[in-house]
């Protein structure tokens, strides 16, 4: 159906290709899925299927894509429209018209299709999407998940025989996510359509295909496989394919259904070890538990003490000692309307210096508005709101950021300058930090990118490693992330994960909110659960994890009822018991 | 939020094209009983009268206005019509005004002119008459403007561009994705004000708002490529294949008739054109609708659910159109009363019919059913 003949991409004033060597078929009927670390040109390869690329980005294909027999290079992508669906990795930049409805006819209407058709094709495109009931709403008011369907939707209604998806469930909640996966999984089995799709969530999508195609490395050609193959060698995997890595198990498993048949070993071999507490929470947050805001003890020992702390010490830095007194981050009874809407309701949240939050939820929970009311964006309805001892809504600016930082979704917000340099500069001026200070930590968190560099030029990682590194010159003991994952790959993940750890051991409170599972389990002492503007659940991470279906990581699941958090874990656990280490 | 799973257990939706009424109308009916109620606006100065239209097209508005974001314009249009009252009022005051009053409300400090700025006054004697007459002048004008929101707010602008002509469409989208793009600098906007406190900036101000100006022109550019791409892969902008002897006539038919439409317009202004100004008007208005329908061929597109011209669409239009041509009308017959004198300062009255006919506004609020309202819907944080 899809059939890339030796293809190669060079952008116009790029020295190298940006893929090479792309030779390979999707047949009718299959979903395939395109892996890869980030800026390895997943999107270039998904745009030259509906000839966006070269048509619309300029630069050079050499080879031929051909889709259902239309070679690209005589087919614009207008006259590819009724073959091939793109939705691309932001839906809202997708959107034409206002209304759901509309939407979902607009690509028939350009088609140009019989009008009884357009209407029975758009109502059963409503019920197959489950947007029956949204169907007059105006976009602008859905949520993150349902736009991604009604994106899918819009592109579906033309009955293409090819889709193609950049990151469909990148920027939704898990629950969000399984519901557009089970769409596809309904589109590839019932309607035979063929999927070409590029995702950094591992651990939501590969289950669902039917080969992987990789893309190792830059320019480098990719590799055809099926998933536990193509798992087995790559770079990038989610953390099932790490623990059966971990464990030497073949083939390796893919589900976690897979997984926990063949886990049976493992489990009775780690049943004597209790699991240390979540990774880099070994030292135990100091005075930080539940949600009364009740003074906190004098620093360590930590109130509550479980059998896997006193088990052994970690060689991780120890946090400092926390100052005695006043919570990093204090909310409470907080209120705030927006509106007729409610978007925080009676929120009471206390954050303690040195410890980890992960605030999680569906989208539109609250998450961001309540980062929003710590950082001064949003004025509280009613309710307290504390950080760093200070109102934050009613505190200047520049006063503000040496009490708290935060690092908003989209990082590149934060950044004005032409070059690193320039906005390194402006940083120590806006916070009155001695010249070089935010150079310095640039050079901590991003070796080898220069001066000259356009922050627009730097990948999405790296990017947020220079917003994070503007946020932390003004040292502020309360730091703040809004969706940090998005658009990262497992390794800019681990990068960061090893950022903010230590962070926290300097005794930065940390507060992050995500749709991550596996970056809340990595990296959390506390997990606090948001629904419909109210806490639901506030506890540490593996108790609160564990008890969910949506929000427990895959290792919770494979392992469960042992309380395992992440792949390092098991790991660490391993190489104790190789080593004949005596446990407590 | 409200999120509903698409699972099993659900009903199922009316399948296949069962013709469920729509509950709209034709957002040119909506249009027409605007103007109209504009119209009859212009045609009085009786502050009483003018306030009957204000609150008839505020109950319509009221009543009949959906969740939907252009909705939220008819208070911008209200806003709008205060502020040009309030300037009508301040001018009056500062400036003076032409009307011989002789009930003086203040002295302002007037400041000496120039000769050759004769005939211009900047302050001096306020008068109540000039103030009233500037009050109900200005209140002219604002309800104007109301009837105006009104319209934004009940007609989709989106769906008035259906109607146009298949050969226009592809202006129309061009037109509607521009009135997307003010609603989204403006978040953009406030955004990164947003991010320049995060920075330890002031995020109020005048040199706050120059410095995200240059990024949110850039973010304006590219999400418009990025539209620009997702709509030529959805299709837009194909075109079917069209005998060459058509195109040719096309370009003949809509260039003659523009050519037409201007020399009739010509001559029908003035005067030594009389006898064939109207012929070639109306001729080359023929010729260029006739170019424009040949050159709706040339595009394959089909319209999904277009709005029909139904009897309430009937109704919305026709109560405008009454309510306007009832007010020209007594106009006509007692200019006295629509327009209520300030010299001498009397009391206006209510004229009994034309107050009568502004009511006749009103229908729509009953014959066009209400629309359902959604839930408290997310708003974009």
């Amino acid at each position: 159906m899809i059939r890339f003949e030796d293809v190669s991409v060079t952008y116009d004033g790029a020295a190298a290709p940006t893929v090479t060597g792309v030779d390979f078929e999707v047949p009718e009927g299959e979903l395939v899925l395109l892996v890869g670390p980030s800026g390895v040109g997943k999107s270039t390869v998904l745009g030259a299927v509906s000839g966006l690329v070269p048509h619309f980005t300029g630069g050079t294909l050499r080879g031929r894509v051909t889709v259902a027999g239309r070679d690209t290079r005589t087919h614009k992508p207008r006259e590819l429209a009724d073959v091939v669906g793109t939705v691309g990795q932001d839906p809202l930049s997708h959107f034409v018209t206002d209304t759901v409805e509309e939407e979902l006819a607009y690509g028939m209407e350009s088609l140009g299709l019989a009008p009884d058709v357009m209407r029975r094709r758009v109502e059963e495109t409503l019920d197959l999407l489950g947007l029956a009931d949204l169907r007059d709403r105006p976009i602008a008011t859905l949520s993150g998940g349902q736009r991604q369907r009604v994106a899918i939707g819009s592109v579906l209604t033309p009955h293409p025989r090819v889709l193609v998806l950049d990151e469909p469930t990148s920027a939704l909640d898990p629950a969000a996510a399984e519901e557009v996966l089970a769409v596809l999984q309904r589109l590839v089995h019932d309607l035979g359509t063929t999927v070409l799709m590029a995702e950094h969530r591992l651990e939501r999508v590969v289950q669902y295909a039917d080969r992987v195609a990789l893309l190792p490395a830059p320019g480098a050609p990719p590799l055809l496989g099926t998933p536990a193959e193509v798992m087995a060698v790559s770079p990038v995997f989610p953390p099932v394919v790490g623990l059966g890595r971990l464990a030497d198990w073949a083939p390796l498993p893919l589900t976690v259904r897979d997984a926990r048949r063949r886990a049976g070993a493992l489990r009775d071999r780690l049943s004597t070890v209790v699991p240390d507490e979540a990774p880099g929470a070994q030292d135990g947050p100091p005075g930080a538990s539940g949600t009364a805001p009740s003074p906190p003890p004098a620093g360590p020992p930590a109130p509550v003490r479980r059998p896997g702390f006193l088990r052994r010490r970690r060689a991780l830095p120890r946090p400092a000692a926390p100052a005695p007194g006043a919570p990093a981050a204090l909310a409470g009874s907080l209120t705030v309307r927006r509106g007729r809407v409610e978007a925080l309701r009676r929120v009471d949240l206390t954050v303690a210096r040195g410890e980890t939050v992960a605030l999680m939820g569906r989208n539109g929970a609250g998450k961001s508005t309540l980062l929003g009311t710590l950082v001064g964006l949003v004025a509280p309805t009613a309710g307290t709101v504390r950080a760093g001892g200070a109102d934050p809504h009613r505190t200047a600016p520049r006063d503000l950021v040496r009490r708290v930082g935060l690092v908003p979704q989209e990082p590149r917000d934060l950044l004005y300058a032409d070059t690193v340099a320039a906005e390194c500069a402006a940083a120590d001026e806006d916070a009155g930090a001695a010249p070089g200070t935010c150079r310095a930590l640039v050079t901590g968190l991003l070796p080898g990118v220069d001066d000259d560099t356009h922050p627009r030029d730097l990948s999405e990682g790296q990017r947020l490693a220079l917003a994070l590194a503007v946020v932390l010159t003004a040292r502020p003991p309360l730091l703040l992330l809004d969706e940090p994952t998005r658009g990262l790959d497992y390794a800019a993940k681990s990068r960061l994960v090893a950022v903010l750890r230590a962070l926290a051991a300097e005794g930065h409170a940390i507060v992050l909110a995500t749709h991550d599972v596996e970056l809340a389990a990595e990296l959390a002492h506390r997990v606090v659960i948001l629904a419909d503007g109210e806490v639901v659940a506030d506890g540490p991470t593996a108790e609160v994890v564990v008890a969910s279906p949506s929000f427990a990581p895959q290792v919770t699941k494979v392992l469960a009822p042992q309380r395992w958090l992440t792949v390092a874990q098991v790991r660490r656990a391993l190489e104790d018991e190789r080593a004949g280490e005596p446990h407590v | 939020m409200a999120r509903r799973r698409s699972g099993a257990g659900e009903p199922p939706a009316t399948p296949g094209p069962t013709r469920t009424p729509r509950r709209t109308v034709h957002p040119g009916a909506w249009w027409l009983w605007a103007l109209g109620c504009g119209t009859a606006a212009s045609r009085t100065t009786n502050p009483l009268l003018l306030g009957l239209l204000v609150a008839v097209a505020g109950y319509v508005v009221a009543t009949h206005r959906t969740d939907a974001p252009w909705a939220r314009s008819y208070a911008a249009f209200v806003r709008l019509a205060l502020a040009v009252l309030t300037v009508r009022l301040l001018f009056a005051v500062l400036l003076g005004s032409p009307i011989p009053g002789t009930h003086t409300l203040l002295t302002l400090p007037e400041v000496p002119l120039p000769d050759w700025a004769q005939g211009v006054r900047l302050g001096g004697r306020v008068t109540a008459e000039g103030v009233l007459f500037a009050l109900y002048d200005g209140l002219k004008l604002a309800t104007l403007l109301i009837c105006v929101g009104a319209a934004n707010a009940l007609a989709n602008p989106a769906r008035l561009l259906k109607s146009l002509p298949g050969a226009l469409y592809e202006a129309g989208v061009a037109v509607v994705v521009a009135m997307t793009f003010a609603p989204h600098l403006v978040a953009d906007v406030r955004r990164l004000r947003a991010a320049r406190r995060l920075r330890g900036r002031p995020d109020r101000g005048l040199r706050g708002l120059a410095q995200v100006a240059l990024p949110v022109l850039e973010g304006a550019l590219e999400r418009s490529v990025a539209l620009a791409a997702a709509m030529d892969a959805r299709g837009y902008g194909r075109t079917a294949a069209v005998a060459p002897a058509v195109r040719r006539t096309t370009a003949a038919l809509t260039l003659g008739g523009l050519l037409g439409v201007c020399a009739g317009t010509y001559g029908v202004l003035t005067a030594e054109g009389g006898a064939f100004g109207l012929p070639v008007l109306l001729a080359g208005l023929a010729a260029a609708l006739a170019g424009l329908w040949l050159g709706g061929r040339r595009s394959p597109r089909t319209r999904y659910r277009p709005d029909v011209w139904d009897l309430r669409a009937w109704l919305v239009a026709g109560s405008g159109i009454a309510v306007a041509a009832l007010m020209a009308a007594y106009a006509a017959l007692d200019p006295a009363a629509l327009h209520p004198g300030v010299v001498p300062l009397t009391a206006p009255g209510l004229p009994l019919w034309p107050a009568a006919a502004v009511l006749l506004g009103l229908l729509p609020a009953f014959a066009v059913p209400q629309p359902l309202r959604n839930p408290p819907l997310k708003e974009p944080a």
